[in-house]
């Protein structure tokens, strides 16, 4: 196995020296009658060029993005990962290292975190952020707990404009815990102010939203903010970081808690997978953060150093009592954030968010000229909007696929209500001549003498 | 040797951004987008150029060790070789550049490494089904528990809501129960450090949901009574939940389904050599018996051979439902999958023979001097607390640890399981070679010599490190979580 480093004879001399007749010797303390007595069921060992053949030839039974002008957002979008993220991430100091428990050995991870926190409050308006969280679902519904727990009650309100996903993901996480989830419903692609007006009450601990939200439309957020606040709620705010390079940090107007997906911050799609929840709060509520945080300190010679701080908090010192029974989390999705963000910087950040921002509106303007498609929602959005098709969606989507186009998702997926719309996204990867495609494709002015369809 | 913050780096207006020109018409932001909602104030990003970047977080990862940089012997952390290849895999373009709402028909490559990944856990655990959706071992345990949880409340046995864990458990053991909503309830170990069986008995009731176990546990030793636990747990109506943190020590050896576990999550991070990653991202699949399956979480990636297509299955009624967004950490299980593919199921037996082995043999070179509370035979893992009188000559394992890091090592977990004082847990895992252990060995025997002769030495160790040891009590007291700009200070 090439992965192991014993010869035969060091494996026989090891054995002996460890008191033992032979290999089985060692396993003696397993009853017989769990003993596997046969070999394991699986394909046999692959060299190197095979394997590396073989995990090809099933990525390539995908349809990378490398060969398609993507479309799809949704929790999940489709930015440039600069060479400098992914080639500092191969460093293997890093990847090869486990939670920074001794510190000595381990200021590079320990700093680095620390930088991320300080870009994750200043992206958010916030005092604290934790070293980061599986996605941005979990990271919502850790924001419910510690919701809860600040305010000792036991109701949430949620928008329905929050990601489906989202809002399921919240609804796992309180299933036992005796919390109510209130899900307000949206209107035009909005959080209804009317019904959020009358589900939120003095027993509520939070008030929560998405902004932009899955529809991709901003929301009245100050206002939202307000409504909460008049019942001495909390007011919790899942943000795209990307949009925060041009819109208010939700810290400004009146967020408690700050969460949010950070894929998009220097990671790679991989089919939903390894992801970034980000979690960042007021001060006061720092000791109910749940997972790692990372806090400066001096060394002996009065140096500046850094190590993980208010333990107290998590599971390997309060077992049962602790937060959250986080243990790994994303370090590395952190630490890919944190270049990224430095890469570009505070310029670089705002310039990408507006190039979304254009070529969102560009390609909004260009496909509602089109015949047979008009606009979802009124609302003002960021990088995401979404059409109403009278054409079928999914034969407009294989329609655009044949010119290597991935169209958006259709929204009757997730809200029956909206079959037939279509959510869409442009990150700053889209081409305006990607986008002219994309719009002559859905208005059905390309293609229509192929006789594929 | 410390490194200077990326936000003390810079200058002002320096940037390296790597972004187009905007190709379409734009339009003014104010005509777009509310003025309410427009950012007044830049956020305080970095200011910094691509060399400056590169060369900072470069100086950053030389303060880091990692596996690559030396033995690693992290009790319960598995903390082998990462294979370069992997990182290969998780980066080919149709894997690393796929959106995860792409059509089933785009995405057939990917469904498929799943479902065969889900087929080769099952086999080597002996379990019927798997989900690959939790992200880490104790997001495993999560949706182990819940759905440990919701095949009690559909049997009707909705007052069973104790978790019955021992008191050499891992810390996220009793931490999930009580996210789960569940009570706890923590049994002694017996005297050889594994479960007592009649303790465990007497805990046993009819609001047990559950026993968690780890196999073998986490004093590194296997519950030579586990088909009788099992039997025990099942009388109650309980099921019983395998943490399989551990599963490294018996890979082709013996299989946690056999034992008569119900559940198990295993750690792909730990046993399936992806990359720890300072701290994640990791993948925590979970495995059930098919009386479970019904309650795993959605979407179960599935296969229809009639039709030779995989499929996503989100039509499960009794599922616990979304544990988080998407289908789990894909990029971590490209890399099991090659894993797993690289060693086949010879190899993985063999991994586990090794890893037993290394740990023996590294515990028979240093027994005698460290004192080894419960002294059998180990599997993958064994736990030693300090030489006899360093206790009396005031010193205690972390003294031991930092010393470790003087000698090129980093050290063992510390203090945990907490039913061992001064606890020093070694793993050591397959991937080390003889003359490493050998050199390891007597780097502890060397300390356990200085301890006696320079206790100083060990007390103001670590020496060699880029910082020596950080006050981490006023880092707790007073917490500085974030970086402020001098100005801002008060």
């Amino acid at each position: 196995m090439r992965y192991v480093l014993n010869t035969e004879d060091d494996r026989r001399e090891m054995i002996s020296l460890s008191g033992a007749g032979g290999v089985e010797d060692l396993f003696g303390d397993i009853p017989a009658g769990v003993r596997l007595r046969r070999p394991l069921n699986l394909p046999h060992p692959m060299a190197e060029p095979d394997l590396a053949r073989h995990l090809r030839e099933i990525s390539s039974a995908n349809f990378s993005l490398d060969e398609y002008a993507c479309f799809l957002g949704a929790g999940a979008y489709d930015h440039y990962v600069p060479q400098i993220v992914d080639q500092l991430l191969l460093r293997s100091e890093f990847y090869t290292a486990y939670t920074p428990y001794q510190p000595e050995i381990s200021q590079g991870t320990l700093q680095a975190i620390f930088e991320y926190q300080t870009m994750i409050c200043e992206l958010t308006g916030m005092e604290a952020a934790n070293a980061s969280l599986y996605d941005g679902a979990s990271a919502l519904a850790e924001a419910v707990l510690i919701a809860c727990e600040e305010t000792g009650r036991k109701k949430v309100v949620l928008s329905g404009a929050v990601h489906p996903e989202y809002r399921g993901t919240v609804r796992t996480y309180v299933k036992h815990r005796g919390i109510e989830v209130a899900e307000c419903p949206e209107t035009g692609g909005f959080t209804d102010p009317e019904a959020l007006g009358v589900l939120v009450d003095d027993r509520t601990a939070a008030v929560l939203i998405q902004q932009p939200n899955f529809f991709g439309c901003l929301e009245q957020a100050p206002e939202i903010g307000e409504a909460a606040r008049r019942h001495n709620a909390l007011f919790v705010v899942c943000a795209d970081p990307v949009s925060l390079g041009i819109l208010e940090a939700p810290g400004e107007y009146g967020a408690d808690i700050v969460v949010g997906e950070g894929q998009g911050l220097g990671n790679h799609l991989s089919f939903g997978g390894p992801y970034l929840g980000f979690l960042a709060c007021r001060q006061r509520m720092v000791r109910r953060m749940p997972g790692r945080l990372v806090g400066q300190t001096v060394d002996k010679l009065g140096r500046r150093g850094f190590v993980l701080t208010i333990q107290a908090r998590e599971q390997h010192i309060r077992r049962e009592k602790a937060t959250s029974n986080i243990c790994t989390n994303e370090a590395l999705c952190a630490l890919a954030a944190a270049v990224y963000l430095s890469f570009l910087g505070r310029e670089g950040l705002r310039r990408l968010a507006e190039l979304c921002l254009q070529k969102a509106h560009y390609a909004h303007g260009l496909l509602v000229s089109q015949r047979g498609v008009s606009s979802s929602f009124k609302a003002p959005f960021f990088k995401e909007f979404a059409v109403r098709l009278e054409e079928d969606l999914a034969a407009v989507n294989r329609r655009l696929l044949k010119d290597k186009i991935i169209g958006g998702l259709d929204l009757g997926r997730f809200y029956p209500r909206y079959s037939g719309h279509m959510l869409l996204c442009c990150t700053e990867l889209r081409t305006r001549e990607e986008i002219d495609r994309l719009a002559a494709g859905i208005g059905g002015t390309v293609n229509d003498r192929n006789p594929d369809f | 040797m410390t490194e200077t913050l990326i936000f003390e780096l810079g200058a002002s207006g320096r940037t390296s951004s790597p972004l187009p020109d905007c190709d379409v018409p734009a339009r003014p932001l104010k005509e777009i987008i509310p003025a309410g909602l427009l950012r007044k104030k830049p956020p305080g990003l970095p200011e910094a150029g691509e060399a400056e970047v590169a060369r900072h977080f470069t100086r950053l990862s030389s303060l880091n060790y990692g596996v690559d940089t030396g033995f690693y012997p992290l009790g319960s952390c598995t903390m082998k070789y990462n294979p370069k290849i992997n990182e290969y895999a998780a980066r080919l373009p149709g894997f690393a550049r796929l959106h995860p709402y792409q059509a089933e028909d785009q995405v057939q490559g990917a469904l498929r490494l799943m479902y065969e990944t889900q087929r080769y856990l099952a086999e080597i655990t002996g379990m019927d089904e798997f989900t690959l959706q939790p992200a880490a071992g104790a997001h495993g345990e999560f949706a182990g528990l819940l759905m440990i949880k919701a095949y009690h409340d559909h049997r009707g046995e909705t007052g069973r809501r104790r978790v019955v864990v021992p008191d050499s458990s891992h810390g996220t053991n009793p931490a999930t129960a009580a996210l789960c909503g569940m009570e706890v309830q923590q049994v002694r170990s017996g005297r050889d450090g594994t479960v007592d069986l009649e303790a465990l008995k007497d805990a046993l009731g009819p609001g047990t949901a559950a026993v968690m176990l780890t196999n073998p546990n986490t004093l590194g030793l296997f519950e030579r009574e586990i088909t009788k636990i099992a039997e025990a747990v099942h009388r109650a109506g309980a099921l019983l939940y395998c943490d399989g943190a551990n599963m490294n020590a018996i890979l082709g050896i013996s299989r946690p389904g056999d034992m008569g576990f119900d559940v198990i999550h295993l750690n792909l991070h730990k046993t399936f050599s992806t990359p720890h990653g300072g701290g994640g991202p990791g993948s925590g699949p979970v495995g059930v018996k098919s009386g479970l399956a019904p309650f795993l979480p959605s979407p179960a990636v599935g296969f229809d051979p009639a039709g030779g297509r995989y499929y996503l299955d989100y039509d499960r009624p009794l599922s616990i439902g979304k544990v988080r967004s998407f289908y789990g950490n894909f990029g971590v299980v490209v890399r099991a999958y090659a894993y797993i593919r690289a060693v086949g199921g010879e190899g993985l037996r063999q991994v586990g023979e090794d890893a037993v082995i290394n740990a023996n043999y590294l515990l028979s070179l240093i027994r005698g001097t460290y004192r080894v509370p419960f002294d059998r035979r180990c599997m993958h893992e064994f736990v030693v607390s300090p030489p006899a009188g360093f206790k009396e000559a005031g010193l205690h394992t972390v003294d031991i640890a930092k010393r470790l890091m003087d000698y090129g090592y980093h050290p063992p977990t510390v203090y945990f399981p907490l039913i061992v004082e001064e606890a020093l847990m070694v793993e050591p895992t397959e991937t080390e070679s003889r003359s490493t252990l050998d050199a390891f060995a007597g780097a502890l025997l060397e300390i356990a010599r200085e301890g006696f002769e320079n206790p100083q030495l060990l007390r103001e160790a670590p020496r060699r490190t880029p910082v020596s040891r950080l006050d981490e009590v006023v880092a707790a007291r007073k917490p500085v979580l974030r970086w402020r700009p001098p100005a801002a200070e008060e």
